[in-house]
């Protein structure tokens, strides 16, 4: 590798352009929005990082990453040119590259921290991640990947989402014997059922959990804990246990008329259309259909997730209803821009009190009322009131409720000495350890509905401590530690 | 520049980073699900065997899986009619309405089913009632056996009444009948027993005065519906096992949701069981219409490929 020239380089304020697909034509596909970049934009994007050195008294990027990815490091090989080695730095600490570089919400997390960022546009990390990592599965050779000999140790994961998929890729890379049990045809969480595949390819996500297929890690879909195996049974096969089942239960309005055809959960709207391909109907069995008007109610990216998805399936407009003003939109800042480029309608300021439906039991009208802001709520954000009398009606044929996910009770029912909180989360200390010994929890059911990358942190964290038990001390926090957590939070 | 990084490159330009191409699928799957036998039990009732040791295992009577026959598939549910821990399989009776029942129709022994997730929903409640008298109608006396042999086992008195459009039509009739103290059989026509509805010899027996502690009732919604309409002045304790609309089946997405007692439930997680005194029947019916065109589409494009 000839040297490259060491003078300091002039900066370059913004990131170098990602190609997207013409919002016009890509709300008639659902192929992904975001194009990637090529190879030599992946470098001048790479040339653009200091190399800041950790030690100094700030925060650097690699603070910001919730798995502790070696930023500069893997930068610094893709200023060289270096994929092969850029991505093998990453791979060290992330299993989910690919899905992390798409989706994780970066401007909070590694570009949040970036130097660069104070005063020009942060480095691009997220989209060099990416880029590594679709270089990476179109380069390189399939085979089996390495692991250490084996410990003779055995642990269960419980759910094949993000935190579930990191636990059994870490433990697998410490030669553990790992078994995932998975309730769905496919692994991958939300990020099968929930996440779009115009942001999210699904043959991406298979192809990252093939990855950890071929780290030896055995699979077993279709399998609900709690329904076959309890974890007290699993406990009694293998030496660790992890829940990593998420927060996939639907929360709803509670309004009259909620239960008329029509009006779905965000999950079941998702869930058709991801998990069962509704949107290849008929060639794929599941049904699926929006009306000319498909109201969202909610802001979150499960709201944006679904308004977009709508347009994709045909209706003529697509409202998004939500109750604080456009500042507050709990989406990525990247999503809601997408999703008005794509001539979503945002009703903001304003929230449903009823669904009317026809003498068919079909619902028609959201009746509404407009909101204005008053002081900040215990979140920090500004507290939505009603404004008397001021109720509106818009027509839908399709309602969507997307206003948050709780945890999945399943697992918690089915143990009776897990410990959970009043929010129905599973208690946990920092390193993940739950009231029962040699179980673990993280992500969604133990935070609560958060991202993808914290799930993975958590994943992180519980990794290193089952490692450590596993070959270990098998201590155990004491009962009062739990105690206290289920009623603190 | 070198070699290889030109290489790189070039690939990368080319390519535009799409992922297109780099195919690799989730049906690298661990398990795949056998069917061991199958027969037909009416010209459109599919009976199948299928192997599934972990879910014959657990299963109790009253739940229920997910099937879904291939990977193009609809995960549909259906109540296990049968299940056995020693030979470890399972087994369904499905009624051939639609797409994917038919398409489970045309299974035979040796063929491999794409997805099978169970037991799921919560078992018949199995306590020592007294005289219990289920009755069932349809594709829904698959779904009664399992039951009311368990209650038969639990040590209540029970009384089978079983009926159907035309004698034809009768299924799992021997099998029920060996589990019942007591054991009546209605067709529409009168080709075997009685000649009307399950319903007559309900209200028959009440007006009798028998004493009954419970009555527990699968089959059509009609039919549930005016069962419970019929005990509700008696105040017998009654039982329906609902078949709302699923998608995931394990509580994750609410398509299944039904109005009990004015609350909204999820039918595959809090039931499928419910009090029938408590369910909306109307809204029951009118939900299991929502994918009726679809369903109609589905239906032709499958015929017309075979
Ligand atoms: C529509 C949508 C869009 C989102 N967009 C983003 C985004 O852009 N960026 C971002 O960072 N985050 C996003 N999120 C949030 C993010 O996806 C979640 O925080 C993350 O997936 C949580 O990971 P997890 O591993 O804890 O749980 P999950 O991803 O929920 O996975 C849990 C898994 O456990 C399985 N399971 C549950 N119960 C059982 C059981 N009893 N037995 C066996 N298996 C079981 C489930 O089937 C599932 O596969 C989004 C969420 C949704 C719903
Ligand atoms: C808990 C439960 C247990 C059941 N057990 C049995 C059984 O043992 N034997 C049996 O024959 N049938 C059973 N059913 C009904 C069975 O699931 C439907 O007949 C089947 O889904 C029809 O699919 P299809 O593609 O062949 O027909 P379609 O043409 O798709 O539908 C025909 C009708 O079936 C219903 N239906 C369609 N899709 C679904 C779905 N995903 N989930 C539920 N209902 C649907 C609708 O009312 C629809 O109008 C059960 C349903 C439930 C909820
Ligand atoms: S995983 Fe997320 S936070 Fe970490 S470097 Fe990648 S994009 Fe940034
Ligand atoms: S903070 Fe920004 S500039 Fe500094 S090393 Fe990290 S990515 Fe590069
Ligand atoms: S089928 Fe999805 S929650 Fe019941």
């Amino acid at each position: 590798m000839p040297e490259e020239p060491k003078k300091p380089r002039k900066i370059v304020p913004k990131k170098y352009p990602m190609p997207e697909q013409d919002p016009k034509a890509r709300t008639k596909n659902f192929d992904e929005v975001p194009l990637g970049q090529d190879g030599q934009t992946a470098i001048l994007e790479a040339q653009r990082c200091l190399q800041c050195k950790p030690g100094l008294n700030r925060k650097l990027c690699m603070d910001g990453c919730p798995v502790e990815i070696d930023i500069p490091g893997f930068i610094r090989k893709v200023q060289e040119g270096n994929f092969e080695e850029a991505i093998r730095i990453i791979r060290m600490k992330q299993n989910l590259p690919a899905v992390c570089g798409r989706v994780c919400p970066y401007e909070n997390q590694c570009e949040g921290n970036c130097v660069l960022g104070r005063k020009n546009e942060p480095v691009g990390i997220g989209r060099l991640e990416r880029f590594l990592a679709d270089w990476e599965r179109r380069e390189m050779k399939k085979g089996k990947v390495q692991v250490p000999p084996s410990t003779g140790k055995k642990v269960a994961v419980v759910g094949a989402g993000p935190a579930g998929l990191t636990v059994a890729g870490d433990l697998a890379k410490l030669g553990h014997k790992v078994t995932m049990f998975e309730a769905l045809q496919y692994c991958g969480g939300v990020l099968v059922y929930g996440i779009p595949e115009f942001r999210l390819p699904k043959e991406i996500v298979h192809a990252e959990v093939d990855y950890i297929r071929r780290m030896g890690v055995d699979i077993k879909n279709d399998h609900v804990v709690g329904k076959l195996d309890t974890v007290d049974e699993l406990l009694q096969d293998y030496d660790a246990v992890f829940v990593g089942t998420g927060a996939g239960l639907p929360g709803w309005t509670g309004l009259p008329g909620e239960n008329l055809n029509g009006i779905m959960s965000a999950n079941e709207f998702l869930t058709r259309v991801n998990l069962m391909k509704a949107f290849k109907f008929p060639e794929y069995d599941t049904p699926i259909r929006v009306g000319e008007r498909v109201v969202t109610i909610g802001g979150g990216n499960v709201a944006m997730d679904c308004a977009r998805t709508s347009l994709r399936l045909g209706c003529k407009e697509s409202v998004i209803l939500y109750r604080r003003s456009d500042a507050e939109l709990p989406a990525r800042r990247e999503e809601i821009h997408h999703a008005k480029e794509e001539g979503i309608r945002f009703e903001l300021l304003a929230a449903p009190v009823e669904f009317i439906g026809d003498e068919c039991g079909n619902v028609k009208q959201v009746k509404a009322l407009r909101m204005k802001l008053g002081e900040p709520d215990a979140s920090g954000r500004r507290r939505p009131i009603k404004i008397p009398g001021s109720e509106f009606i818009i027509d839908a044929q399709t309602v969507l409720i997307a206003i948050g996910q709780s945890p999945n009770p399943l697992v918690p029912m089915t143990t009776p000495d897990l410990r959970t909180t009043k929010e129905g989360t599973i208690a946990v200390d920092p390193e993940g350890r739950t009231s029962k010994k040699g179980v673990w929890a993280g992500g969604d059911i133990a935070s609560g509905a958060a991202t993808v990358i914290l799930a993975m942190g958590d994943g992180k964290k519980a990794a290193k401590s089952m490692h450590n038990y596993l070959i270990g001390e098998r201590s155990w926090p004491a009962p009062e530690v739990f105690e206290k957590l289920s009623c603190e939070m | 520049m070198n070699v290889e990084m030109q290489r790189q490159l070039g690939v990368m330009a080319s390519a535009q980073s799409r992922w297109a191409g780099v195919l690799v699928t989730g049906r690298m799957r661990a398990r795949m699900y056998e069917v061991v036998k199958s027969d037909k039990l009416t010209p459109d009732v599919i009976k199948l065997e299928i192997s599934a040791p972990h879910i014959a295992k657990k299963a109790k009577a009253g739940q229920f899986i997910m099937v879904t026959p291939t990977e193009h598939g609809e995960r549909i549910p259906l109540t296990m009619a049968d299940f056995s821990p020693e030979k470890g399989t399972i087994t369904i009776a499905a009624l051939e309405v639609g797409k994917t029942t038919r398409e489970l129709g045309k299974m035979k022994a040796g063929d491999k089913l794409f997805s099978l997730v169970g037991p799921l929903g919560i078992p018949t409640h199995l306590h020592q009632y007294g005289t219990v008298v289920s009755i069932g109608g349809g594709i829904g006396l698959a779904l009664m056996y399992p039951v009311v042999r368990a209650f038969r086992q639990g040590g209540n008195k029970t009384v089978n009444i079983i009926g159907a459009r035309n004698e034809k039509l009768l299924i799992y009739e021997d099998e029920i009948k060996s589990v019942s103290d007591e054991f009546y059989v209605c067709t529409d026509d009168g080709s075997k027993g009685h000649k009307g509805f399950v319903s007559d010899i309900l209200k028959d027996l009440i007006a009798k005065g028998r004493k009954i502690d419970l009555v527990y009732a699968v089959g059509p919604i009609i039919m549930m519906k005016v069962i419970a309409n019929i005990t509700r002045p008696h105040n017998i304790k009654t039982i329906v096992s609902l078949n709302p609309i699923m998608v995931d089946g394990t509580g994750m997405c609410g398509s299944c949701r039904v109005i009990i007692n004015g609350k909204t439930k999820f039918g595959c997680v809090d039931g499928p069981e419910f009090d029938g005194h408590e369910v909306d029947f109307d809204n029951l019916t009118a939900r299991n219409r929502r994918y009726l065109p679809e369903e109609q589409v589905a239906l032709r494009r499958w015929q017309e490929a075979k």
